[in-house]
């Protein structure tokens, strides 16, 4: 009996390329960290690796890639949808830090 | 044809033929996937909100050593989670279990490490609504997010070691094993979130 993984993806070549890339871009988010920039900058940084991180491991590690692309883009938008509506609240964020006395 | 015949029909087809053609395991796992994924986001975008909008938040990380072990310890459980799901669908049982177990042995070392640095936290006064740095928030705040992750790590750890000995005695199989993989490569991609937002962004300078 053979599973999706061993019918389709890359090898364990690929498993390693794809390990290697991910710690280097962790590494890269330790290294922002140490950086001398304001605080919005580093997070938007950080925030892109983790997503590159994010994919990589997504279409690799959970052989994401290889399902059927309908799966992934349904899966996908549903997600991405949420996700972006949890995003919501943030103006608020802003308010309370911008509005409040103390940020005078 | 009668309306009955059609959707008769219509019904076999659909039923016997899984949507996306994924196991019904599987697809049970991607949907808790989704699900739990919306969780830690609510977490970390509240936990954003309240950095955002609090003056005097606390920064108490003075070193990486940690956090980075930790990093390195689960990224490298993934792979040896790939490996056992791979040795699993080639056949090779014992390279499967080797590699399972390999996995939650990491996976223990990482929730050690994680419990060693709460400890190390709360050594420093720091509680659920109480530190000496700044605002109390920011204790319940990490610790929640902090601890649904670790909860996460313990709950793969057990998951792992159980269905890790249930393959090895046949009741279960390598499918069962890719299905364990997939949880266990989410919970290290939500630490790719939980890393930036909760550790690195609050380094002491």
């Amino acid at each position: 009996m053979t599973t999706s993984v061993e019918q389709k993806s890359g090898g364990m070549k690929q498993d390693l390329v794809i390990y290697v890339c991910i710690l280097v871009l962790a590494a890269i988010q330790f290294v922002i960290a140490y950086q001398n920039i304001d605080g919005t900058q580093m997070f938007v940084r950080m925030l892109i690796v983790a997503l590159v991180e994010a994919g990589l491991a997504l279409l690799f590690f959970m052989h994401l890639w290889t399902e059927k692309r309908a799966f992934m883009w349904s899966a996908g938008i549903v997600t991405v949808f949420v996700l972006l509506t949890l995003q919501y609240g943030w103006t608020d964020a802003f308010r309370v830090s911008a509005g409040v006395p103390w940020a005078k | 044809m009668s309306q009955a015949d059609l959707t008769m029909e219509g019904h076999a087809t659909f039923a016997g033929q899984p949507p996306f053609s994924l196991s019904t395991k599987k697809m049970a796992m991607w949907l808790f996937i989704i699900a739990d994924t919306a969780t830690f986001a609510g977490c970390l975008v509240a936990y954003g909100f309240l950095r955002n909008a609090t003056v005097n938040w606390p920064r108490p990380f003075h070193s990486i050593t940690n956090v980075a072990l930790m990093t390195f310890i689960l990224v490298t459980s993934s792979l040896t989670m790939l490996f056992g799901v791979r040795a699993a669908a080639s056949g090779a049982k014992s390279g499967a279990l080797r590699w399972v177990f390999t996995t939650a042995g990491l996976g223990i070392v990482f929730a050690l490490l994680h419990i060693r640095e709460w400890l190390a936290l709360i050594g420093e006064g720091m509680t659920m609504f109480h530190n000496p740095w700044g605002t109390g928030l920011f204790g319940a705040a990490f610790f929640s997010i902090t601890g649904l992750h670790l909860t996460h790590v313990t709950g793969g750890v057990i998951a792992l070691i159980i269905v890790g000995i249930r393959y090895n005695g046949g009741r279960y199989k390598a499918d069962d094993l890719e299905v364990l993989g997939l949880y266990w490569h989410f919970v290290d991609l939500v630490w790719m979130f939980v890393v930036p937002m909760v550790y690195l962004l609050n380094l002491a300078r």
